[in-house]
């Protein structure tokens, strides 16, 4: 099968590889997700069934076994999202500390309900479970940095900040 | 061997084995969804738990290793209410939907449910539903009721070979399925319909036809390859309604291929010939028994002392094929052959070598290296295939010398470039040749490549090999050549020989010599006789439909013994006489390791078909040929059971090396089309495997 895509090549398939060498030859599918995650981020931050695809005849397994990992895990996103992806904790800690309301006012400040992308292309909002900053919670986490301890006042600032 | 005692009973066991089996042997009822004792443990269903002294938690006894002096209760209050709670929390989304579900009155989650579920459901909130999603022809999808055993994925992925299941998303949101639409092309897929505990993946084909409990079992074998799977017909008012398998751990385990599991639908098929017919004045009139006989008989004693062929498809019964050859005998006709689809015959100048496998089925699993000449054996014989996945997996080499590279669904090093089968066969042979000191003349002016070299050293240095001739290879234009060269390779390596059958009883045509001794041929018959005897064959069964098709026309007089009509047969018969299929007769098929299995007749036939044994006896009492008063099958089957297989000194056939590459002028045949059953199932037509194009480049 020749796939669709053609995205592993050049740095890409070099920063795979150096995945794939840190397992044993014939197990290369254990460089499952960090293939998803080089691929997602090269491709704007979300995954096609075709690049999965590419990635699982890159790797030499069943389209299915990517697709399940790629389904299971919430930091793969198979919608396409804003520059700033905004994943928000939606499990009990953040909730009891008043993540819901908070959530609420994100979304009536950016005018997008989760799965949805602004406008402007710039901003998107995802739920996902329990992040592990359950200590500064209510949390959320805005590309790769946590921001812990939110507030309305403190989250806006951030947003706002944002390029 | 430690001991454990379940439910107060001392058992010994092998220290290691899961408690569930040991409890199995036992009989002590354990229940379970996801285990399955072909698969590997998933443990994820949590129904098995039980009571395990010293531990605090009830344990899986799945994916609990029994240990000595254990002590275990599969019925202690503490397991009975982990058993209810776990039941509880798989019906809280399973639909409650029995009495629309085909699984209905054969369903393990039912069964279980019955013992271990309570009255009233506790739970009231909205339940999840999953879309259905289109999985092909074969299987009919209601993921609703999944209950996330992941047998279907686990079955893919270890047994097939194939895995196009699996299991996206996660927690509530988990689904088995495809994730993109595709339908599962698996030659076993069936299987999966098996496996399935609940009502979630089902027969399309039998689906909404008849309810389980109405339903009558009985023993049968397959009919359309040489394994010889056991298997169950299902009937109802004395219809076929579905075929399952039956477990035999020497052939087919619990397995099944789809082939055998579907090809049923053509025994009610729309045209099966349900009243004899004869040809007058050009026109068909049906008739009855006595005068399409009487018109039968008479026409081929005018033909008598002319050139009578007579042939028949390899999968009628042993006792068919020997009434057949003794009327064509009896007659004076010693051209007799079952081998429409090979081309050289030139092996048959130094007599008729019978086919089989060297090894028991089960015991390619314990091969070490296996040459493959001329075999798609996936598609061939589905469940030897399996068996050589085994292999693999457990570090058997595989080596198959093809005319092209196919999709096995193991690791394999396909030889398959432009030197053609010939020259690369020979190569390997010259390699073995060369490492055991043989100057063998026929390999004089070959070269061994470096990697033949290495291939035919890792055959030297396998303790158990076979190298095996496919159906691809006996169809080739130098099968001679290929058979001597395959049985060089063999004596150098220390490796068994063996010529696959392909077809049901292969074996058993051999066995009762319905083989052309001083006659003429398949290949040669399909260039025109004076008159045809046929059984259950069609011009589609001919390297050559076309010129098959023609020669039959062509022919002076043409008795048809046929379960289907068609305009083609009617074209070229002058008398068509109606006999049953595989599971409306009595009989024996020889497998391929040469067991008679022996049958009962599931059905009645069709209309006023008859059992072809029956039919071909008042022929022989009608031609007034003695030894015709049988009375029943196993008489028939008693005069053949002392004949015994011909072994032949394969690498002494006349055949000298050619250089030409006649790979191209192999005809390759779907495993759907490989009998006039199959082709007429359809369900199976719809699959990838119905035609060669889709089934070389339709999978993945």
């Amino acid at each position: 099968m020749s796939t669709k895509t053609n995205i592993i090549q050049g740095d890409i398939k070099k920063r795979i590889d150096t995945w794939i060498a840190n397992y044993p030859e014939d197990q290369r599918q254990s460089a499952t997700m960090p293939a998803l995650r080089i691929v997602q981020e090269a491709n704007g931050g979300s995954l096609t069934n075709d690049l999965m695809d590419e990635i699982a005849e890159y790797l030499g397994v069943p389209p299915i076994a990517v697709y399940e990992v790629a389904t299971f895990y919430g930091n793969y996103n198979h919608k396409p999202t804003g520059r700033h992806s905004i994943n928000w904790c939606n499990s009990i800690s953040c909730y009891l500390r008043g993540g819901e309301e908070l959530r609420a006012r994100l979304e009536e400040k950016l005018g997008v309900k989760p799965g949805e992308v602004t406008a402007d292309g710039k901003f998107s909002i995802k739920k996902v479970e329990c992040l592990g900053a359950c200590g500064g919670a209510p949390m959320c986490q805005i590309g790769k940095d946590y921001h812990e301890n939110l507030t309305e006042e403190k989250l806006f600032k951030i947003l706002d900040e944002l390029e | 061997m430690v001991k454990v005692e379940i439910n107060g009973q001392v058992i010994e066991a092998h220290e290691g084995d899961m408690l569930i089996d040991v409890a199995d042997g036992a009989q002590i009822p354990i229940p379970r969804f996801c285990y399955h004792k072909k698969l590997s443990i998933a443990a994820n269903c949590r129904m098995c738990l039980v009571d395990v002294e010293g531990a605090w938690k009830p344990l899986p006894a799945c994916a609990t290793p029994v240990t000595d002096g254990m002590v275990v209760r599969t019925n202690s209050p503490k397991a009975i209410a982990s058993q209810k709670s776990v039941m509880e929390f798989l019906l809280i989304n399973h639909p409650l939907d029995c009495p629309i579900c085909d699984q209905g009155g054969e369903c393990e989650l039912q069964d279980v449910a019955m013992d271990y579920g309570e009255d009233v459901s506790r739970y009231t909130e909205a339940k999840r539903v999953v879309g259905d999603k289109n999985a092909g022809p074969l299987i009919s999808t209601d993921m609703t009721r999944c209950i996330h055993c992941t047998r279907c994925v686990r079955f893919g992925q270890e047994v097939a070979g194939m895995m196009e299941l699996g299991a996206t998303g996660r927690s509530e949101w988990m689904e088995i399925g495809t994730y993109v639409e595709k339908s599962i092309d698996s030659e076993m897929s069936g299987n999966m319909i098996d496996l399935c505990p609940v009502g979630a993946l089902t027969s399309k084909p039998f689906r909404y036809t008849t309810r389980t409990w109405e339903l009558k079992a009985h023993q049968g074998i397959a009919a359309h390859d040489s394994i010889g799977s056991h298997i169950q017909v299902h009937s109802k008012n004395d219809k076929v309604m579905r075929v399952v398998p039956h477990e035999n751990e020497d052939i087919n385990e619990v397995w099944l291929s789809d082939r055998d599991r579907f090809s049923y639908e053509s025994i009610n098929a729309e045209d099966r010939l349900t009243k004899p017919m004869i040809k007058v004045n050009g026109e068909w009139k049906a008739t009855d028994w006595e005068t399409a006989l009487q018109v039968a008989i008479e026409g081929l004693q005018k033909a008598v002392g002319n050139d009578i062929g007579v042939m028949a498809s390899a999968n009628s019964t042993t006792e068919e094929l020997h009434l057949l050859q003794k009327i064509a005998r009896g007659i004076g006709s010693e051209n007799i052959d079952f081998r429409t689809r090979q081309v050289d015959f030139s092996a048959d100048a130094k007599g008729f070598h019978t086919p089989g496998l060297a090894t028991a089925i089960a015991d390619v699993e314990k091969q070490d290296a296996v040459v493959m000449v001329g075999s798609y054996l996936r598609k061939e014989l589905p469940i030897l295939n399996l068996r050589l996945r085994k292999a693999t997996l457990k570090g058997a080499k595989v080596i198959a010398v093809n005319p092209q590279a196919f999709k096995f669904n193991y690791d394999l090093e396909q030889i398959a470039d432009d030197n053609g089968m010939v020259a690369n066969l020979a190569g390997l042979a010259k390699a073995a040749a060369d490492a055991k000191g043989d100057n063998d003349a026929l390999l004089a002016n070959v070269t061994a490549t470096d990697t033949d070299k290495v291939n035919a050293e890792a055959l030297i240095n396998a303790k158990n090999s076979i190298v095996m001739l496919g159906q691809i290879a006996q169809s080739h234009a130098d099968y001679a050549l290929l058979t001597k060269l395959a049985a060089s390779l063999a004596k150098n390596t220390d490796s068994e020989l063996s010529i696959l059958p392909i077809q049901a009883n292969e074996v058993g045509a051999n066995l009762v010599n319905f083989l052309p001794a001083n006659g003429k041929n398949a290949a040669q018959m399909a260039q025109g006789m004076d008159a045809f005897l046929l059984m259950g064959l069609e011009a589609a069964d001919f390297t050559d439909a076309t010129q098959a098709g023609q020669a039959f026309k062509n022919a002076g007089f043409v008795v048809n013994l046929t379960a289907f009509d068609s305009e083609e047969a009617r074209q070229y018969s002058d008398v068509m006489l109606p006999i049953a299929l595989f599971a409306e007769t009595a009989g024996t098929f020889v497998n391929i390791n040469g067991n008679k299995q022996s049958f009962k007749m599931s059905v009645k036939p069709q209309g006023d078909a008859k059992a072809a044994w029956k039919v071909l006896r008042v022929m022989g009492n009608m031609f007034n040929l003695a030894g015709f008063d049988y009375t029943h099958t196993n008489e028939v089957l008693r005069e053949v059971l002392d004949n015994r297989s011909t072994t032949l000194a394969l690498a002494h056939l006349d055949a000298e090396m050619v250089s030409a590459n006649n790979d191209s002028k192999v005809v390759m045949v779907a495993p759907y089309q490989m009998d006039a059953m199959v082709r007429r199932a359809p369900s199976l037509q719809k699959t990838p495997d119905a035609n060669v194009a889709t089934m070389v480049g339709g999978q993945d």
